[in-house]
């Protein structure tokens, strides 16, 4: 038979076993090597000669393998003994013992997760979801802290950083937040007005576009959008900066990193967020002008007019007071990641998606919790 | 004596910038070749050529008997997996476990069982000195000493011939570096391996290399360390002369004095 790779030849004298491996003990030929080490299982007891003199070439898979099967029948109780061993092969023969001794044994993967570890997970992460919250509220302390610390000593605001971070989260943000509400205004005006007409009472379409744009929608799609935005931005400056230990080196330099990193961005977040949710609410009412202007038999100065009917200065205020809140959340959970990211560039990116969800879900949850607080205390 | 790697004619040029011009180097089988020069001399450019990562604005490299530039895909492929390659940080997956690392070039060039993967692993894992209980861990959980071995295991997983190391002992401390050091030499003599290695580390140098190829002016020069003692071009002088070699020279007499 014409084999490519290696082999075991077995002949039994009697109690003695003549054992002779041949032709190429390599990694390439690891499967078929192995089923002929199975070969020698059933031999008990014997005094077995393995002889190497015919191996044509070996690697550290073959000669692992030449001594697993040596393992195995010392276990069973042979007497073997290794032969003919080229020259070359020596050193290597002689490593792989070491390296391959039995008792060395390995975990190969981290651990996998059963169907038990599932109640344990729900468990681990919901008291992990709380301690979240928890540091959240300690960071914001943290913060508010250090801000009244510089309200003592204005010098501490950094001007320049503050400036830098209101042209990046807010300047540089304008042109995609107010094309965005743009369009949420037009599809908003198409999908009431095909409803309203159903009773003829298209005009009511304003109503609803002014109402829906001042009090939720403005504030909201323009939170989410600075979330992605900015909170992920972030996460992702601070912790570059964690990976290259340039937080600590702030530290031995005796700067706080709250006050230097964090305030800025938190303090940007603030002022920016208000302001682009203002320009937001007029691009969205602007959408929704231009869309029932084409769609329905109502001409500009009708619709500015309706709205001025439809909605007051309550409304454009119940979206207002939402965003500074909004803006803190996304600010602080972008930083607080920012900096609980650890030495690797992995966790950097693990730690920028992690604040992106958290920081949309606040939001959200934010504003559930404004409607219910609105609803009972009779403002809207 | 046959070269496993050889370069000639080798250039490499960014912009108006001429890095390499004109390298020829031979690296023959079974030796231990040191690879030095001054920062931005294009070390890291050379390793990266020759294995392929960057492409030469001019001249030719061979591997193993193989043009690497030859227009055959397959064969690049195979010589490929003839060569090991460790980076500076070992550049492990950091999904996956130092075990699930090294087994990699295993499932994607070999069809082996899984008990069998295993057991390599561990072989290897035992070979480059790590203990048994590193292979679950993950690379962030390891020491920067313990990621370079973990990076050699890998390197060394299909057996290669040639390995290619970029500042092994870099970041290492003094007993660390000697280690691994060791390690290389033990490993090129039950291997058989070939190899070519980045380095600043002086006493890497005298310990283990066979030969040194020096990277000055765009070119390289290559000979024993005691040859480029006697070398009487300036940046050679100082590097082989400048006080931190003294210091070695001083401690390990024989080596840098050119008994060898």
């Amino acid at each position: 038979m014409e084999r490519s790779g290696g082999w075991l030849d077995i002949v039994e004298e009697g109690a003695r076993l003549q054992v002779s491996a041949n032709g190429r003990w390599t990694i390439g030929h690891g499967r078929f090597l192995e089923e002929e080490i199975c070969r020698l299982r059933d031999f008990k007891g014997r005094q077995v000669i393995i002889n190497l003199g015919q191996v044509n070439q070996l690697d550290s898979t073959g000669a692992m393998l030449l001594h697993q099967a040596g393992h195995m029948l010392k276990g069973h109780g042979c007497e073997i003994g290794f032969h003919g061993i080229s020259d070359r092969y020596v050193p290597l023969m002689a490593q792989v013992g070491d390296a391959g001794s039995p008792g060395r044994h390995l975990d190969v993967h981290s651990k996998h997760t059963g169907l038990g570890d599932l109640v344990s997970n729900v468990g681990r992460r919901s008291i992990e979801a709380l301690r979240e919250g928890r540091d959240l509220l300690n960071f914001l302390g943290l913060v508010t802290i250090v801000f009244w610390r510089a309200v003592r000593q204005p010098r501490r605001f950094r001007p320049k950083a503050l400036i830098t971070q209101i042209e990046q989260t807010g300047l540089d943000a304008m042109l995609i937040v107010g094309l965005l509400q743009f369009l949420i205004g037009v599809v908003l005006a198409y999908l009431m007005a095909d409803q309203f007409r159903k009773f003829g009472a298209e005009v009511f379409t304003v109503n609803l576009i002014g109402l829906t744009i001042l009090q939720e929608a403005g504030v909201l799609i323009t939170a989410i959008l600075l979330a992605g935005r900015s909170g992920s931005a972030f996460t992702a400056q601070i912790g570059t900066m964690r990976v290259n230990e340039e937080i600590d080196a702030l530290q031995t330099l005796g700067m706080d990193p709250i006050e230097v990193l964090v305030l800025p961005r938190v303090l940007a977040m603030m002022i920016t967020l208000p302001l682009l949710t203002f320009f937001a609410d007029l691009c969205g009412l602007l959408g929704g002008a231009l869309a029932t202007v084409t769609a329905l038999d109502i001409s500009f100065p009708q619709y500015l007019r309706q709205l001025q009917e439809a909605v007051h200065v309550r409304d454009f205020l119940i979206g207002m007071v939402k965003a500074p809140v909004h803006a803190m959340i996304i600010a602080l959970v972008g930083c607080y990641e920012g900096l609980k990211v650890e030495r690797s560039a992995e966790s950097v990116g693990r730690m920028t998606t992690l604040s992106v969800v958290e920081s949309i879900v606040l939001v959200i949850l934010a504003t559930a919790v404004f409607a219910i607080l609105m609803s009972v205390l009779g403002i809207r | 004596m046959d070269g496993v790697i050889e370069i000639s004619g080798l250039e490499n040029r960014f912009g108006a910038h001429q890095v390499h011009k004109g390298v020829d180097l031979i690296v023959r089988r079974g030796e231990i070749m040191g690879l030095v020069g001054g920062s931005g001399a294009g070390k890291s450019v050379l390793l990266r050529s020759v294995i392929g990562l960057q492409k030469p604005s001019a001249g030719h490299i061979r591997l193993l008997d193989h043009d690497i530039e030859a227009a055959d895909p397959a064969a690049v492929e195979a010589v490929r997996s003839r060569i090991g390659v460790l980076f500076q940080d070992g550049a492990l997956f950091s999904s996956l476990t130092v075990a699930e690392n090294i087994q990699v070039p295993l499932r994607e060039n070999l069809s082996l069982p899984e008990g069998l993967l295993d057991r390599i692993a561990a072989m290897k894992i035992a070979m480059v000195g790590l203990a048994p209980e590193a292979g679950a861990k993950l690379p962030a959980q390891l020491s920067g000493g313990m990621r370079k071995r973990a990076g050699l295991a890998r390197a060394l997983a299909m057996d290669p011939e040639i390995l290619f190391l970029d500042e092994p002992t870099a970041g290492l401390d003094p007993i660390g570096a000697a280690a691994f050091d060791q390690l290389i030499l033990d490993l090129r003599a039950s291997l058989g391996l070939t190899v070519f290695m980045v380095t600043h580390d002086l006493d890497s140098l005298a310990a283990i290399c066979d030969r040194i190829a020096v990277l000055v002016d765009g070119k390289v020069r290559v000979s024993t360390l005691a040859d480029h003692m006697k070398d009487d071009h300036p940046w050679i002088q100082a590097y082989f002369h400048g006080p931190r070699a003294r210091a070695v020279s001083a401690s390990g007499a024989g080596h840098m004095t050119g008994a060898r």
